[in-house]
C-alpha cells in the first residue's frame, strides 16, 4: 500500500475533494480487497494444493529441494489412472451420491413437516418440540454413534447404505428444521389467513403457498443437508465395512492409506473428485442460498 | 348476501379480556363500519366474523346459521387485508382464481368471473402481471377482485386504505363505495380514520377499548353522539369540550356563560361537560370574546385556536373554531363567537353519558 501512497502528489489545501477520494480509494483497499484477497488466498489454497498434488509424478511429491513444491514439472495421469482403475472410486462415488441425496430428501421432508407445524400450527408445547429438534442437534455424532450402531445392527442395516440414510438424519433434521422455522417465519401469515379464507386446507397452503415462497430457504437447507451427508466420516467409518460400500471421505482415506504407506496423488485426486459435487451444487444456487440467510419474501 | 349479527360476543386471549360483550345486527346488503383507536378490538372483532380467531363467549351468526365452529372456508365470506396479502408467486390472474380454483370451478367459469372481476376493477390489462409489478392502488383492486370473484355472502375489509398515500385513500374510498352500491353485498369494514367511517359507511359502530360505544348512521353518531368518547372521535377537527356546571338555566364554566341546548336538564348535579362543534361556533359582536392564539387558513375555511373568555390558561378553555369566513385576527387579538345552543351537546362529567 505504501507504493499507492508514494504515487500520489503533495496535497495543498485547495486539494481538499481530492483528498477525501484518495483516502477513501486507499481505504477501500485496506479494508475491502487486501482483507478479501487474503481470505480469497488461504481459503483456495488446499484446492490448488490438491489439484498440483493430483497430476505430480511421486517423485516430485517427496523431492521439494530439486523441484518447486507449488508447481509441476512432469504432470502426470498416473494417480488418477490408479484411482480411478484400481480402486473402486466410480462406485464410492455413486454410493456417497445415493445416500446424501436419499438421506436430503428424507431430512428435507420431515423438516418442512416439522418446522411448518412448530411455526405455524402453533399447537400446546410446540416450542418445546423445537427446543427437543434442537436439543437433539447439540449431542456429538462421536458419542451418539456407539448406541446407534447397536440400532442399526439390530435393524439390520449394517453395511447397508440404508444405515446412513436413515442415521444422517439424526443431524440434519434439527438442522433443516430451524432454517425453515426461520424462513418460515419470514412468509406473512396473513398470506395463509388469506389462503384459509380462500377455502384451502392446511395441506394446499403449505404445497401452494408457503412451499413456494420458502423455495431459497429449502434450497439453502438442501444444500446444507447435502453438504454435509456428503462430507459425514464417522458414522460412514462405523456403520460400513465393505470397500465397495464405503462412501468418498471415508474410502479414500481407509483404501488410499496402506498401513503407513499414503497414496499421496491418488488420495489427493479422491479428495479433489470428491469434492467436485458440491461445489457445482453451491454454483447453481448460490444466489437462493445467499437470499434465504439474507432477506425475507418480498411482495 | 346475508345479515351478520354478532351476540354477546367477548374473547379473551389467555386472562386479558379485549372484547367485553359486544352485540352489532348488521342488515342485508348494509356497509357497517367498525371505528375505533388502536386497541380497541376491532380487527379482533372481524378477525372473529371472518373465522380466524376463535369465539370465547356469545355466538356470530352469518345468515342466520351461527358459525361459531364453522372454519373460514365454509362461512362463505371474503377478507381484503390489510397489507393486501397477495400470493407473491402468482400473477393476478391467478390470484384472482385461486379460491375458484380451489372450489374446483371449471375453467370457463374461473375465467369468466375473473375477467368480469377484472372489468369491474379496471384490472383487465394487468392480469398477466405479478403482484410486485403493481402500485399500490392497484394492488389493493386486486385484493378487492380476489374477494369479488367469490361472490361471497359478506366482504370483510380490514383498514384496507391504511398503506395508501392521502390522495389515493380517498379516490379509493369512494371506488369501494361505488363497487358497494353496485355489489350490494352485505359488508363489514375496519378502520381507525373516522372519515373513512363517516364517508363511506351506512352504519358505524364506534369502538373504545372491547365495548361498543354507539351503533348507528353517521350522521346519527355526528348529531346525537351518545358519550364523550363517540362526541370526541367522530367529527374533524374534534368536538370542543369545556367542564362546567348548570346554573340558572345556562351553563357556566368561570366567567364564561354559553346558552344551553331546548333538550338540555334544567338542573343537574355535579360538573357537566359542554359539547360544541368547532364547524358550529360562529362570529358574533354579541358573543363570547376569545383570544386567538392560531389561524389556520385551508381556504374554504378558517380555523382558529382560541382561548375562551378572560380566564387564566385553563385548557378546558381552549377551543377550536372553523368559520367560513375569513378571518384576519392575529395571535392576541380578541374575536367574538357564539354557539347555536340547538347544536350544542351535554354531558355527564363523571359517566361521559349524554345529558341532553
Amino acid at each position: 500500500m505504501t507504493d499507492i501512497a508514494a504515487d500520489q502528489p503533495a496535497v495543498t489545501e485547495a486539494d481538499g475533494p481530492q483528498i477525501m477520494s484518495w483516502d477513501s480509494g486507499v481505504r477501500r483497499a485496506m479494508t475491502i480487497y487486501v482483507p478479501l484477497t487474503v481470505f480469497v488466498l488461504v481459503l483456495l489454497f488446499p484446492f490448488y494444493w490438491m489439484a498440483i498434488t493430483a497430476f505430480k509424478p511421486n517423485g516430485e511429491l517427496m523431492n521439494y529441494k530439486d523441484n518447486n513444491p507449488f508447481w509441476i514439472n512432469h504432470p502426470t495421469f498416473a494417480n488418477i489412472n490408479k484411482l480411478l482403475f484400481e480402486t473402486d472410486y466410480g462406485h464410492w462415488l455413486t454410493t456417497t451420491m445415493g445416500i446424501a441425496f436419499g438421506s436430503t430428501f428424507l431430512s428435507l421432508f420431515a423438516s418442512v413437516l416439522a418446522a411448518y407445524a412448530i411455526q405455524r400450527l402453533r399447537f400446546k408445547g410446540s416450542e418445546y418440540v423445537g427446543l427437543a429438534i434442537y436439543a437433539a442437534y447439540l449431542v456429538p455424532p462421536s458419542i451418539l454413534f456407539i448406541p446407534l450402531a447397536q440400532v442399526v445392527y439390530q435393524l439390520g442395516l449394517f453395511d447397508t447404505p440404508y444405515a446412513l440414510i436413515l442415521t444422517y438424519p439424526t443431524f440434519l433434521v434439527p438442522f433443516c428444521t430451524w432454517l425453515l422455522i426461520g424462513y418460515f417465519k419470514s412468509i406473512p401469515y396473513e398470506l395463509e389467513e388469506c389462503a384459509l379464507i380462500d377455502g384451502a386446507t392446511r395441506l394446499q397452503i403449505l404445497r401452494r403457498i408457503t412451499l413456494p415462497l420458502a423455495v431459497p430457504g429449502l434450497i439453502s437447507a438442501g444444500i446444507f443437508a447435502f453438504t454435509l451427508s456428503w462430507n459425514e466420516f464417522i458414522y460412514a467409518l462405523a456403520f460400513i465395512s465393505s470397500t465397495e460400500k464405503k462412501t468418498v471421505p471415508v474410502a479414500v482415506l481407509t483404501e488410499l492409506v496402506q498401513g503407513d504407506v499414503y497414496h499421496w496423488g491418488s488420495l489427493m485426486t479422491g479428495a479433489l473428485l470428491g469434492s467436485l459435487p458440491v461445489a457445482i451444487f453451491y454454483m447453481f444456487f448460490v444466489e437462493y442460498y445467499v437470499s434465504s440467510l439474507t432477506g425475507a419474501v418480498k411482495e | 348476501m346475508a345479515t351478520v349479527s354478532i351476540r354477546t360476543v367477548r374473547k379473551a386471549f389467555g386472562s386479558t379480556e379485549v372484547l367485553h360483550g359486544v352485540n352489532v345486527e348488521v342488515a342485508d346488503g348494509e356497509f357497517v363500519i367498525l371505528v375505533g383507536p388502536s386497541g380497541c378490538g376491532k380487527s379482533t372483532l372481524l378477525r372473529m366474523i371472518a373465522g380466524l380467531e376463535n369465539i370465547s363467549r356469545g355466538e356470530i351468526a352469518i345468515g342466520g346459521r351461527v358459525v361459531n365452529n364453522v372454519p373460514p372456508k365454509e362461512r362463505d365470506i371474503a377478507m381484503v387485508f390489510q397489507n393486501y396479502a397477495l400470493y407473491p408467486h402468482m400473477t393476478v390472474r391467478d390470484n384472482m382464481a385461486f379460491s375458484l380454483l380451489l372450489a374446483k370451478a371449471p375453467k370457463n367459469v374461473i375465467d369468466e368471473k375473473v375477467g368480469r372481476a377484472a372489468d369491474i376493477l379496471g384490472l383487465a390489462p394487468y392480469l398477466e402481471r405479478f403482484p410486485r409489478q403493481l402500485s399500490g392502488g392497484q394492488r389493493q383492486r386486486v385484493a378487492m377482485g380476489r374477494a369479488i370473484v367469490r361472490d361471497p355472502q359478506v366482504f370483510l375489509f380490514d383498514e384496507p386504505l391504511s398503506n395508501l398515500d392521502a390522495k389515493l385513500r380517498v379516490a379509493m374510498r369512494a371506488e369501494i363505495k361505488d363497487l358497494h352500491q353496485r355489489l350490494k353485498t352485505t359488508t363489514v369494514y375496519v378502520t381507525h380514520d373516522q372519515i373513512e367511517a363517516m364517508t363511506m359507511a351506512d352504519k358505524i359502530v364506534v369502538m373504545n377499548s372491547g365495548n361498543v360505544e354507539q351503533f348507528g348512521a353517521p350522521l346519527e353518531l355526528y348529531d346525537r353522539p351518545a358519550n364523550l368518547f363517540v362526541a370526541g372521535f367522530i367529527g374533524s377537527p374534534a368536538m370542543n369540550f369545556i367542564r362546567g356546571r348548570i346554573e340558572g338555566g345556562a351553563f357556566r364554566s368561570g366567567s364564561v356563560s354559553l346558552p344551553l341546548p331546548a333538550t338540555a336538564p334544567a338542573s343537574h348535579t355535579g360538573d357537566v361537560v359542554y359539547g360544541i362543534r368547532p364547524e358550529h361556533l360562529r362570529l358574533d359582536p354579541n358573543g363570547v370574546g376569545a383570544t386567538v392564539l392560531v389561524t389556520e387558513p385551508t381556504g374554504s375555511e378558517t380555523q382558529v385556536i382560541m382561548q375562551l373568555g378572560d380566564a387564566v390558561m385553563h385548557t378546558e378553555t381552549r377551543m377550536i373554531g372553523a368559520f367560513r369566513e375569513r378571518i384576519s385576527h392575529r395571535p392576541g387579538e380578541t374575536l367574538h363567537v357564539a354557539s347555536d345552543p340547538t347544536l350544542a351537546h351535554l354531558f355527564d362529567v363523571t359517566t361521559g353519558a349524554r345529558l341532553s
